[in-house]
């Protein structure tokens, strides 16, 4: 039913169950708030947005008062501006009158409202109240508490899109105060939404706090270079100098949040650990040198190693976090130089998929339509860790009733209601997903498409095929540890039949910004040998475009042995990181995502362009021109670009407005035989990569370096297995794969199905390891 | 953490209430936590949060908002004296200062040997019996004059 409404004299309808602020908003007027915000619950504790209401014998809170049929309401009448006041005086009661010494100065709603809305002094002589600070963690400072107006955006932020209630209000009355539990601090992966959310200057950026006043800085359109949402962002700019990431509100994408990766991770831009100066190895020492010399070095040793053992001994490795026109620059310079061998997926470990493909890997939808679906089963993903603001829009879904299905390797808590699941060791994964298949094909009377062995089908597996198949609409992802996993083939197919069976639409989350830019733009060409074969074949030759293999490949260990073998190693990287220096021949500065214009595509296929925003460092240059140079020097057509632009008009026919083309999840399925059979000896390794560990940006991030989900790895293994091994939570062991062996601190973790060692790759403490998932050993008598 | 005989009378309390709303019983376990350890330590508000299956901040709130819940170790016997205004008028005051005249301690003070910790409460619903004054937050005392002081200590001795 439709109501009407008048606001100030304006006329309009509006659906039943809409506030007076709803109404509000939808002709344009502004009423004064602070607690009210429209992702969160209505607490209705301010009184800042009280109105006038026809027949109401006194104001009323807009934002919490349904609007009834032919309701007039004033929000500038004498009564309204009166109660407005009032309140106003109440607020600044107890709040510091000190804004020019305030870190949200500038940027104040208190600020703006007691200005727009308050009046010019206040009756109240007595004294103000102090209230200690608290310690919310290394992200967001709770250093001054006193200003706090106790609207609870912050404690609503945590609980409802957070998923887990860190902040609270303790006391009551004139003693309520804002605090974390007792010696907790607030350790979400998304806590930073809270600095936007308060209004006033109590939780600030840890960060950035006193560094620079809002007004000085320009502020500048970007896309987060971390996972495959693309959330998008505004950087805020002074001196050539990013200062602070703050998003930018896109519904479809990030809606008005940002992952703690994505606000905090412009630490690492500005760190001394920038590779500034092109730098050459030379008998063993690194020499800085020109762009000249380190070009000419490049060009002349992949010409020289192309002539004497062939374009198809040189490998190529990108990473997702490239931009796509570097990635289109680079395959374009392969193809001028006859290399087959490129390619991005440097942590998978199953290609034999890409025999099947029809075309490049997506979500296979719009994540709005992801977020829509009824039943969603989601497969080997640590959910939270990867794909942040995914989770947490997946959380509010399970609340207006989705279901959300899971295939685990690990039962992390999701902070939020899972509908059925089944969580299991790696090698069992193929396993529960085919008794899933095998419960739908049940549920459907079909038979199976593929030739599948025969499963016992557990009741989780037939709950989340019945979830599947009676829901509307339905939607199968596969996470990064699905997408790492040694039969990600056979994953993939399973999941395809599953689509087929339930027609739930199936499809990946895109582990990197880029990395359906690079499925479209940087797989490995007919004949060319895929990322795991060039890691553990040792080639004549690699070019890596911000690649750090001790980081970035399934099985470092191997990774590091292989391209030290090579005859040399270029790296296009903007960090120097140690395993660089050791195992590369020459170092080329280039510019990260802040420094060039360029674009990344997300999961959902759209291409999200970007500028820089600042000038590159030092001698830094954006990767699109160090390639034009390269191109030239080898004397390739088509190196004339001027810009990146001109670079994506060239990929133009690839587009479709936005969109990317050529996208197709669909695998050729003639005479595809699983196998289900669960075969591990020993313990098995979960090797997921840690949420800060990912990319190069957050691994040198100071202050996410400091957070919880950043602490060093340890051993975790479920209660069981560590009576089965005989140790106890707390003692060092030696942990062993293949060669390397390193020590670890065991710890109990109960998530975890017995005979799993989960120990997390792309760190430095694990990083001489080997691959990501398979046997590990815990070495006795040391 | 708890006794088993807690538990078992939280898990009373949990049942009253509907599977999805386990958090309802969050007052009634704070109770009974508390009637058992004879305080709420941060660990005992922790214990009971994750018992019921809320996040341990939300127990706080809860713990910190009413008086009831000590926050910090009291004496053998809490007295909580009514100042509110219906039982101001009627000596509630005076039963005050004299409590804390026999017993040596202020409000929020717990005698040396331990016996005794005074508080001030609000309004008990009994004004009609002022003074009034609760003893270990489950025993109500009406018309508390002087020599109903004296009795009352002598017996909690
Ligand atoms: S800290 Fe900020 S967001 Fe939280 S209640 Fe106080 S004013 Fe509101
Ligand atoms: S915005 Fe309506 S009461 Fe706070
Ligand atoms: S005022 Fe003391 S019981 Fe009501």
């Amino acid at each position: 039913m439709a109501l009407e409404i008048e606001i100030d004299g304006k006329k309009l309808t509006v659906p039943d169950g809409s506030t007076i602020m709803d109404a509000a908003h939808q002709v344009g007027t502004y009423i004064p708030h602070f607690c009210y915000h429209k992702k969160l619950s209505i607490a209705a504790n301010c009184r800042m947005c009280l109105v006038e209401v026809e027949k109401a014998p006194k104001p009323l809170p807009a934002c919490a008062t349904p609007v009834t049929d032919g309701m007039k309401v004033f929000t500038h009448s004498d009564l309204a501006v009166k109660a407005q006041k009032g309140v106003m005086e109440f607020l600044l009661i107890n709040h510091p009158l000190d804004c020019p010494i305030c870190d949200q100065g500038g940027e104040c709603q208190l600020q703006d409202l007691a200005v727009g809305y308050g009046g010019g002094d206040s009756r109240y002589q007595e004294e103000k109240r102090s209230v200690p600070e608290k310690n919310m963690g290394p992200l967001v400072s709770a250093e001054e508490m006193a200003r706090c107006i106790h609207c609870t955006r912050c404690v609503r932020f945590t609980e409802e899109i957070g998923g887990f209630q860190e902040i609270g209000m303790a006391h009551r009355g004139e003693f309520s105060e804002i605090l974390p539990f007792l010696g907790k601090t607030v350790d979400s992966e998304i806590s930073g939404n809270v600095i936007d959310l308060c209004p006033v200057g109590a939780l600030t950026s840890k960060p950035f706090r006193y560094s620079a006043r809002t007004w000085e800085l320009s502020r500048r359109k970007s896309v987060s270079p971390h996972d495959g949402l693309g959330s998008n962002m505004v950087l805020q700019v002074k001196h050539n100098r990013v200062y602070r990431a703050l998003p930018l509100e896109n519904e479809s994408i990030n809606e008005c949040w940002l992952a703690d990766r994505d606000r905090f991770s412009y630490e690492a831009l500005n760190s001394d650990l920038r590779l500034t100066k092109p730098m050459v190895k030379q008998d063993g020492r690194w020499i800085e040198t020109d762009w000249a010399a380190a070009l000419d070095y490049v060009s002349h040793g992949l010409k020289d190693i192309i002539a004497r053992d062939g374009a198809d001994r040189v490998a190529f490795l990108a990473s997702p976090h490239s931009t796509t026109e570097e990635l289109f620059a680079l395959k374009k310079l392969a193809r001028a130089l006859g290399v087959k061998n490129t390619d991005y997926r440097t942590r998978r470990a199953d290609f034999r998929a890409d025999a099947l493909q029809n075309g490049a890997l997506w979500l296979g939808g719009d994540v709005v339509e992801l977020a829509a679906a009824k039943s969603v089963l989601v497969i080997g993903s640590t959910l939270r860790k990867e794909q942040p603001l995914i989770a947490a829009r997946l959380r509010q879904s399970v609340k207006k009733g989705t279901q959300l299905n899971l295939l685990a390797l690990a039962d992390d808590d999701l902070r939020t209601d899972t509908h059925a699941k089944l969580v299991v060791a790696p090698a069992a994964l193929v396993n529960a997903l085919a008794q899933v298949v095998a419960a739908a094909a049940e549920l459907k009377q079909e038979s199976c498409q593929l030739s599948l062995d025969a499963v016992s089908i557990s009741d989780e597996a037939r709950r989340i095929a019945a979830s599947l198949s009676e829901a509307e609409t339905g939607a199968i992802v596969l996470g990064n540890l699905a997408q790492h996993h040694p039969a990600f083939s056979e994953l993939l197919l399973l999941a395809q039949e599953l689509s087929r069976l339930t027609g739930a639409r199936f499809g990946l989350f895109g582990e990197a910004a880029n990395s359906v830019g690079a499925e479209v733009f940087f797989r490995p060409d007919q004949g060319g040998l895929n990322a795991a074969q060039m890691l553990a074949q040792p080639q004549a030759a690699y070019v890596l475009l911000n690649t750090e293999p001790d980081f970035d490949a399934h099985n470092p260990q191997l990774a590091k042995a292989t391209l030290g073998q090579a005859k040399m190693v270029a790296a296009l990287t903007a960090f120097r990181s140690p395993e660089l220096l050791a195992c590369a021949d020459v170092l080329l500065p280039i510019a990260p995502f802040t420094e060039t214009a360029g674009s990344f595509i997300n999961m959902e296929g759209r291409l999200q362009s970007f500028n820089g925003v600042v000038k590159p460092l030092g001698e830094t240059r954006p990767a699109w021109k160090v390639l034009r140079v390269l191109g030239n020097l080898a004397q390739a057509n088509g190196f004339d670009f001027s810009s990146v632009e001109e670079i994506r008009a060239e990929f133009a026919k690839q587009l479709n407005a936005d969109r990317v083309t050529g996208l197709d999840n669909t695998l050729k399925t003639d005479a595809a035989a699983v196998s289900t059979a669960v075969a591990a000896e020993g313990l098995q390794r979960l090797g997921e990569v840690p949420i800060y560990q990912a990319d190069a940006l957050c691994r040198r991030a100071t202050s996410l370096q400091q957070t919880a989900d950043a602490r060093a790895p340890i051993l975790g293994l479920h209660p069981d297995t560590l009576r089965e091994q005989q140790l106890q939570a707390g003692q060092t062991v030696t942990v062993r794969q293949g060669e390397a062996e390193v020590s670890l601190t065991v710890g109990e973790d109960a998530t975890l199905p017995s005979g799993v060692a989960r120990v997390p790759t792309a760190h430095p403490l694990t990083a001489s390891l080997g691959a990501m998932f398979g046997r590990i050993d815990i070495v006795r008598g040391k | 953490m708890l006794s088993q005989e807690s538990i078992e009378k939280i898990d009373r309390e949990l049942a009253k209430y509907p599977a999805d709303q386990r958090r309802s019983a969050v007052m009634g376990a704070l109770r009974i936590a508390q009637t058992e350890k004879g305080w709420l330590a941060t660990e005992t508000i922790e214990f009971v949060a994750n018992y019921i299956g809320i996040s341990p901040v939300a127990a706080y709130e809860v713990a910190t908002f009413y008086n009831m819940y000590d926050l910090s170790p009291v004496g053998k016997h809490k007295i909580t004296v009514c100042t509110n205004l219906p039982c101001a008028l009627s000596g509630g005051y005076d039963a005050a200062e004299y409590l804390k005249q026999k017993l040596g301690i202020d409000f929020g003070e717990t005698t040396s040997d331990g016996k005794f910790t005074l508080c001030e409460g609000e309004c008990m619903g009994a004004c009609g019996d002022a003074p009034v004054l609760l003893v270990n937050n489950h025993t109500m005392c009406s018309f508390m004059s002087r020599e109903a002081i004296d009795k009352k200590l002598a017996e909690l001795k």
